[in-house]
């Protein structure tokens, strides 16, 4: 096993399910024998607010948090979220975001309006960036409720992970009965270029 | 067994691990889940507290009589538990007697960035603090060994990315060893009056010396030789940032923060050519190493203010940052008060009746955001009360009319009914609105006195808010739906023009409630695009599922999301042009 840190940033906003996807995420990496750490905020975030959670896993890992410009994964649940925690990114680093504008109170209310091209913004800056229709996969999948694991499942194709450790914590974390759906996005994640 | 456990789940597994008995909190970020998680072991007497006090001396009794206790708290909980810590510091214990406080720098969820680290100096009380969920499990049942062995109590101080980080943790079993619990009398240890008070001081100090000398060979403060150049002494998160940011460096990581082991600190002194702290908030190991003539570097490099990172550590060492920040400015995303949350209607008819509004701590503090605007202060726990009670003593009576407290149901019984005692007795006149939403809704909608049911979930007396504020001598006492906005404005416009003391207790509950039946969510609302004429009124309440979507020019219409639309109705009563209606 290499002494490398592997550097996950999870982003997007309260309500979205993020703390579940980081759980999986820790699950996985603890069950394939990594050491890893997790941290992220709660309280008022859940409130609709912006919401990180990062991480990590390796060897062995120091700091929950990860350093600045050192993240190798940002997994983005929202596109603006993406856009400003881009610098959590490493140059040359990944981002999997979720096309998707979910606006905050002050675009809510007409005061401000949400930025556009977010999509193209973070394309530009990170040419390694996969764009996925989370909801329009979810609901092919089965269930609108599943695009978080089709988004998992398009991380974990970027991470060097045996797939059987990733399908082992979904059956761990989520519920029975909505086991099956699940597993199906998260295939269908997997299977995106 | 290895699972994978937030420094929360690991302190309630120690506290397991370690034979404890009865774990009594308070809620609060980003202390709460440990007692959500004693839950989880039936052996442990878990509870909710009406405050941090009165879980302390909950605690106090327990260890009294033999068993041993938790008891977990926020930061600034221990200022409302610093009464009983100070004087138990001198009792000392019977069955060990644990009390963590939660600290928040950066303040994530907090009124302020308080180090609890100068609590355990003035209480004169050692502290542990951990460094990772395992630390977090070994560091509590250490706790207990050393509350015993020493006879004191002990804190063990966390602070958000300690509580709220996961890591792996390898678990134990629950001791066999469970100290019984029996009546013990011992006056003398027990009764702090002068006379046995003066002999108690004597032994507390005897006790901080011995745990300082003893200190130098725990495992738990340890020495980490990485060549003689730097040294740097840390504990707690920030050792992981020192570890993440200066790999060669060597370290003192102490595990016990107070009393300092200042025979090691010197040892490690004379071993490094030069000697740094690196610690979060105040400074508060550099100054005793400074106050024993060791020169070190500490606060010139590491902010006072705000958490430490990996890069904050990197920075302050001159070395380069990694991080590019993306230049525009984009829309911020602050926490709102939830679609269809009872807070609403009121903060609404606050503004519009502009009222100077005395407020508290909960989800309601949210009143304060745009477009509702309706609070114009937050101090702490149950402060509103009084602070409404002092203004209008000063205000001119036209402008004391303008005085409104607002309390939510937890906060209020938590530290709000002495200061409504008090404002009663002493012929206050303002107007306290009680937003009674049955629930501990911001720390994630814990049970309290209020609500009917214990932490175990049990069914159990529900306090009557009305009864309570008549015996306490309240004359006026009316309640309202706080959805209905006439009835609103015309209850609190009554009850401000009054000279004398109101209450106004809100009647709905939190839309975000576990138990079932409790909330009910009405049909979802929709936007009939023909009446709508783009007025706004409804933007007004700031509502997250309403949304204004831009037409041409300075036009537009609102728009509902059905999805997230509880139905509250309260949108509709602004709307002059009946353009919002129940969805088809």
């Amino acid at each position: 096993m290499s002494d490398k840190v592997t550097n996950i940033v999870l982003v997007g906003v309260g309500g979205q399910g993020i703390l579940l996807a980081a759980e999986i995420l820790s699950e996985t990496f603890m069950l394939a024998g990594f050491d890893v750490k997790k941290s992220e905020i709660h309280g008022m975030s859940q409130r609709g607010g912006s919401v990180v959670s990062h991480v990590r896993y390796g060897k062995e890992v120091f700091s929950p948090m990860v350093p600045e410009g050192e993240g190798d994964i940002l997994f983005g649940f929202e596109l603006m979220e993406s856009y400003r925690y881009l610098s959590l990114l490493k140059p040359g680093g990944t981002v999997v975001v979720n096309d998707l504008c979910i606006a905050p109170p002050s675009v809510l209310v007409g005061q401000e309006q949400y930025p556009a091209d977010m999509a193209l913004k973070i394309q530009e800056l990170c040419p390694d960036c996969l764009l996925v229709d989370g909801q329009n996969l979810a609901i092919q999948a089965g269930n609108a409720r599943t695009a978080n694991t089709v988004l998992l499942g398009a991380v974990s194709k970027r991470l060097d992970i045996e797939e059987k450790y990733w399908l082992e914590a979904i059956e761990k974390m989520v519920p029975k009965k909505a086991l099956e759906v699940n597993l199906k996005a998260f295939q269908m994640g997997r299977g995106l270029k | 067994m290895k699972e994978i456990l937030s420094g929360n789940e690991a302190i309630a597994r120690g506290a397991y691990e370690a034979g404890v008995k009865v774990a009594c909190a308070y809620p609060g970020t980003p202390s709460t889940e440990i007692l959500e998680n004693t839950i989880r072991y039936r052996e442990i007497d878990s509870s909710w507290a009406t405050n941090e006090k009165v879980a302390l001396e909950v605690g106090i009794g327990a260890s009294f009589v033999g068993a041993r206790s938790l008891v977990t708290m926020k930061h600034v909980g221990v200022n409302v538990a610093a009464d009983p810590l100070f004087t138990l510091s001198y009792t000392g214990v019977n069955g060990g007697l644990v009390l963590v406080c939660a600290d928040d720098p950066e303040l994530h969820s907090s009124q302020n960035e308080q180090d609890s680290r100068n609590y355990a100096k003035f209480a004169k009380v050692p502290m542990l603090e951990p460094a990772d969920s395992q630390e977090c499990l070994e560091f509590t049942k250490l706790a207990y060994e050393i509350s015993e062995k020493y006879d004191t109590p002990v804190l063990l101080r966390t602070t958000t990315r300690i509580s709220h980080s996961k890591s792996v943790v390898n678990m134990g079993e629950r001791t066999d060893a469970v100290r019984e619990a029996k009546i013990e009398k011992n006056a003398a240890k027990f009764v702090m009056l002068p006379g046995n008070a003066r002999v108690r001081h004597v032994v507390v100090e005897d006790r901080t010396v011995q745990l300082s000398k003893d200190g130098c060979s725990m495992p738990i403060n340890r020495v980490e030789m990485r060549g003689g150049k730097i040294g740097v002494i840390t504990s707690g998160i920030a050792y992981q940032h020192v570890r993440e940011a200066l790999p060669e460096a060597s370290v003192l990581k102490l595990g016990m923060v107070h009393p300092l082991p200042f025979d090691l600190i010197r040892e490690f002194a004379g071993k490094v050519e030069k000697l740094y702290v690196v610690e979060e908030l105040d400074p508060f190991i550099e100054e005793q190493v400074k106050a024993i003539g060791i020169p070190v570097i500490g606060k010139e490099i590491i902010s006072i203010c705000g958490e430490l990172t990996p890069g904050r550590v990197r920075k302050a060492f001159g070395l380069p940052e990694n991080a590019e920040t993306v230049a525009e400015k984009l829309p911020g995303r602050p926490p709102n008060m939830c679609p269809g949350c009872p807070h609403r209607g009121v903060f609404y008819t606050l503004n519009q009746l502009k009222a100077y509004v005395s407020g508290d701590i909960g989800c309601y503090t949210l009143g304060f955001m745009p477009p509702l605007s309706a609070m114009d202060t937050c101090i702490c726990m149950g402060a509103s009360i009084g602070m409404a009670t002092g203004a209008a003593k000063v205000l001119s009576p036209e402008e004391r009319k303008k005085v409104v407290a607002v309390i939510g149901d937890s906060t209020f019984l938590h530290t709000g009914i002495n200061g409504l005692m008090d404002m009663v007795y002493n012929k206050g006149a303002a107007t306290v609105i009680i937003l009674d939403n049955r629930i501990t809704a911001m720390t994630g909608r814990q049970e309290n006195p209020g609500s009917g049911h214990t932490l175990m979930n049990d069914p159990t007396n529900a306090v009557d808010f009305e009864l309570l504020c008549k015996a306490i001598g309240v004359k006026n006492i009316r309640t309202i739906n706080p959805l209905d906005l006439d009835e609103c404005k015309k209850v609190i416009s009554e009850e401000m023009e009054r000279p004398e003391t109101s209450v106004i207790i809100t009647d709905k509950p939190c839309v975000l409630i576990k138990r079932e039946g409790i909330f009910k969510a009405g049909a979802p609302l929709q936007v009939v695009d023909e009446s709508c004429t783009g007025c706004r009124a409804c933007l007004k309440i700031g509502c997250p599922a309403i949304e204004w979507v831009p037409g041409s020019g300075k036009k537009g219409k609102a728009h509902i999301d059905p999805l997230l639309c509880n139905g509250c109705d309260v949108c509709s009563q602004l709307c002059k042009f009946s353009a919002i209606q129940e969805a088809k």
